[in-house]
C-alpha cells in the first residue's frame, strides 16, 4: 500500500524504475551489464589492441593460466584475457547496433500496421509471417553469405532478422493503446496521425518494447558468437568469443582453458540480459508478480 | 477440427512461396558463379557460358524463380550444384538424422523439465525451487555450442566415456541430444513453474484439497492440466529453437542432418540445396505450431470449441 502511494502520480518510467530497483536479481543483471559495457568502452585502456589482443607471440603459445596470463594464451600465443576483454566490444557493439536497427525498424512498421489496421495491417503481418518462418540465425547466415562478414554487415543482418519480432510486439501494444480514451481525445482536438502515433501511442508502448529489446539483444549476441563459431561471422585475428571457442576445438586435449573463458563471457552477458529482461517485465507489469 | 487443420495447412502455401522468394532474391546477389564452381578453375569462358545457359542462370531472377516454383510444385527441387544429386534425395537421406535428434532431445527435455517445474512451483521458495530455478536461469543463458563443447571436453576428452562424433550407435547420440535438450529443458521448466504458481492458489485447488483429494491428484489433475497451456506454448517454441539450433549442434558433433547440410550449402553457395533445407525447416515449424494448437484443444475444451466454428 505504502509503495503504491510513493509512486502515484509519477511517470510510467519512474514507476517501472521504482519497482525494478527493489528487485535484487534484476539489479544484479543491471550491474553486470553496466560493468561489461565499461569493460568494452575501456578495453583499449586495459589491454592494447595491436600490442596485446591480436599480437602473435609463438614463444608463448598455449600457456596455461598463470599470473602473467590469467586466462592463458591461445595457439598463436595471444593473451586470452585481453582477447576476451576486446571481444566484449564486438559482441556488445553488434548487440546494441543490431537491436537498435530492429527496434527502430520494427517499431515504425508495427506502429503503422497497428494504427492504420485494415489492408496495411494485413500486408505487413503476412510479410512478417514470412520473415518469422526463417529463424534469426539462419536469416543472418543467408544475408551474411551475400553481404560479407564484417561486424557492420553482421549487425545489420541480425538487426533485420529481428525486425519482425519487434513489429509484432509494437503492433500488439499499439492495438491496445489505440482504443484508449486519450487517443480519442487527441483525435478530437485535431491532432495529426503522425503526432498521435509519435506523441501519444508510442510512449505508452514503451514497456513491452523495452523488455523485447533486452531479450532480442541476448539473442543477437548469441547469434553473433554462433555465426563466428561456424566460421560465418567475425574472422580471426579479430577477437570474438564464438570464433575463439571455435579455435579451441583443436586443443581440447591438454589446453581446455581455451574453451572455458570465452564461453563464460558469453554466458555472463546473456545471463545479465536475461535477468534485466525478466526484471523489466515484472516491473512493467506488476500484475504478473 | 479437420477443417481447422486443413485451413492451417493451406495457409502454409503462401508462406512457402514467400520464404523461397525471399531467400531466392537474397541469394541471387551472392558473389561467385555457380557454373564456374561446378566446372572448376580450368574451365574455359565458353564452357562456363554454355553451362550458364543450360542452367538458366542468364535469365532474369524472377524468371528463374518462376521456373523453380513450377518444377517445385511437381516435387522437383533441382539438383545440388556441388554433388549433382537431386536436392530431394539429399534431404531425404539427411532428414531422419535431424528428426531423431530433435525428437529424442524434446522427449528428454519434457521428461526432466515438467516434474522439475511442477515440484518447484508446488514447493515455492523451498531449497529445491531456488536451486532448480538458478540452474534453469543458467541453462537459458548458455550458448548451445558452448554446452556441446563442454560436453565433449568432459565426457569425451577427459573421461573418455562417450564419442565426440559419429552417428552409428546409440552411444553416439547421447551427447548431441543432451546438448540440444539442455537449453530447452531450462526454458520449459521455468514456464511450468510460473504457470503452476498462478493456478496453485486458485479457489478450485483449495476446494479439491478440501474434498480430501490426494496431493498428487490435485497437482496433476487439477493444477497441472490448467497450467499446461503456457508450458505447451513454450515447448512449441523450444522445438522450433531446437530445429534452428541443429545448425550449430550438428556441426559440433559432425551429425549428418539437415542443419549441417544447410550450413555447408550456404558456405558453398549451393542455392538449390539452401532453398531445399529452408523449405524443410519452414514445413517443420508449421507442423509444430499446428500440433501445438491441436494440443491446446485436447487440454482445454474451451479452445476446442473454438476450432469447431
Amino acid at each position: 500500500m505504502q509503495n503504491k502511494k510513493r509512486y502515484r502520480g509519477q511517470s510510467q518510467v519512474y514507476q517501472i524504475w521504482y519497482r525494478f530497483r527493489h528487485n535484487k536479481s534484476a539489479m544484479l543483471g543491471l550491474v553486470i551489464i553496466s560493468l561489461l559495457i565499461l569493460i568494452a568502452v575501456f578495453a583499449d585502456v586495459l589491454f592494447s589492441y595491436d600490442g596485446i589482443a591480436i599480437k602473435q607471440n609463438i614463444m608463448e603459445r598455449l600457456q596455461a593460466p598463470s599470473a602473467a596470463h590469467p586466462m592463458g594464451t591461445d595457439d598463436y600465443g595471444r593473451d586470452i584475457l585481453a582477447r576476451v576483454v576486446h571481444g566484449s566490444r564486438i559482441s556488445l557493439g553488434i548487440g546494441f547496433g543490431g537491436v537498435a536497427i530492429a527496434l527502430f525498424g520494427g517499431t515504425i512498421i508495427g506502429a503503422i500496421a497497428g494504427f492504420y489496421g485494415g489492408k496495411v495491417d494485413m500486408v505487413v503481418m503476412r510479410v512478417t509471417d514470412i520473415f518469422m518462418a526463417i529463424p534469426n540465425i539462419l536469416m543472418a547466415m543467408i544475408i551474411v553469405a551475400v553481404a560479407g562478414t564484417s561486424a557492420v554487415t553482421i549487425a545489420i543482418s541480425l538487426g533485420i532478422a529481428a525486425i519482425p519480432t519487434f513489429t509484432r510486439v509494437a503492433r500488439g501494444a499499439v492495438l491496445t493503446v489505440r482504443e484508449m480514451e486519450y487517443i480519442e481525445s487527441a483525435r478530437a482536438i485535431g491532432a495529426k496521425n503522425s503526432t498521435i502515433i509519435s506523441k501519444h501511442i508510442l510512449p505508452n508502448c514503451f514497456a513491452p518494447l523495452l523488455v523485447q529489446t533486452t531479450l532480442s539483444m541476448a539473442i543477437i549476441i548469441l547469434s553473433v558468437s554462433g555465426l563466428s563459431y561456424l566460421g560465418m561471422g567475425i574472422k580471426a585475428p579479430i577477437p570474438e568469443w564464438g570464433s575463439m571457442l571455435s579455435a579451441s576445438r583443436a586443443y581440447l586435449q591438454g589446453n581446455s582453458y581455451m574453451a572455458i573463458f570465452p564461453g563464460l563471457a558469453i554466458m555472463l552477458t546473456i545471463l545479465a540480459l536475461n535477468l534485466l529482461g525478466d526484471g523489466l517485465r515484472d516491473a512493467s507489469d506488476p500484475k504478473l508478480k | 477440427m479437420w477443417k481447422f487443420v486443413l485451413k492451417r495447412l493451406l495457409a502454409l502455401i503462401p508462406v512457402l512461396f514467400g520464404v523461397t522468394l525471399l531467400v531466392f532474391l537474397i541469394l541471387s546477389f551472392a558473389p561467385g558463379d555457380p557454373a564456374r564452381t561446378i566446372l572448376g578453375a580450368e574451365a574455359t569462358e565458353e564452357q562456363i557460358n554454355h553451362l550458364r545457359e543450360e542452367m538458366g542462370l542468364n535469365d532474369n531472377v524472377f524468371v528463374q524463380y518462376a521456373r523453380y516454383i513450377i518444377k517445385g510444385v511437381s516435387g522437383d527441387l533441382g539438383t545440388s550444384y556441388k554433388t549433382r544429386l537431386p536436392v530431394v534425395t539429399e534431404i531425404v537421406s539427411r532428414f531422419p538424422y535431424t528428426l531423431r535428434l530433435v525428437v529424442v532431445g524434446m522427449i528428454i527435455a519434457i521428461i526432466i523439465a515438467l516434474p522439475l517445474g511442477v515440484i518447484a512451483g508446488v514447493k515455492q521458495n523451498s531449497l529445491f525451487d531456488r536451486l532448480s530455478m538458478v540452474l534453469s536461469l543458467l541453462g537459458i543463458s548458455l550458448p548451445t555450442f558452448w554446452v556441446g563443447l563442454l560436453c565433449i571436453l568432459l565426457f569425451s576428452v577427459t573421461l573418455g566415456w562417450l564419442p565426440s562424433g559419429g552417428n552409428d550407435s546409440l552411444k553416439d547420440m547421447i551427447l548431441p541430444t543432451l546438448t540440444i535438450s539442455l537449453c530447452s529443458l531450462a526454458g520449459i521448466a521455468r514456464t511450468t513453474r510460473s504457470s503452476m504458481l498462478e493456478v496453485i492458489r486458485a479457489d478450485y485447488i483449495r476446494t479439491a484439497r478440501g474434498k480430501g483429494i490426494s496431493q498428487a491428484k490435485v497437482v496433476i489433475r487439477h493444477a497441472l492440466q490448467n497450467a499446461m497451456i503456457p508450458t505447451l506454448t513454450v515447448a512449441g517454441l523450444q522445438i522450433c529453437n531446437m530445429i534452428a539450433g541443429t545448425v550449430l549442434v550438428e556441426n559440433i558433433f559432425s551429425w549428418p542432418g539437415i542443419g549441417r547440410l544447410l550450413v555447408t550449402s550456404i558456405q558453398e553457395r549451393d542455392i538449390p540445396l539452401v532453398l531445399g533445407c529452408i523449405i524443410v525447416f519452414t514445413i517443420c515449424f508449421t507442423i509444430i505450431n499446428l500440433v501445438v494448437d491441436i494440443l491446446y484443444g485436447v487440454i482445454d475444451p474451451r479452445i476446442k470449441a473454438q476450432y469447431k466454428k
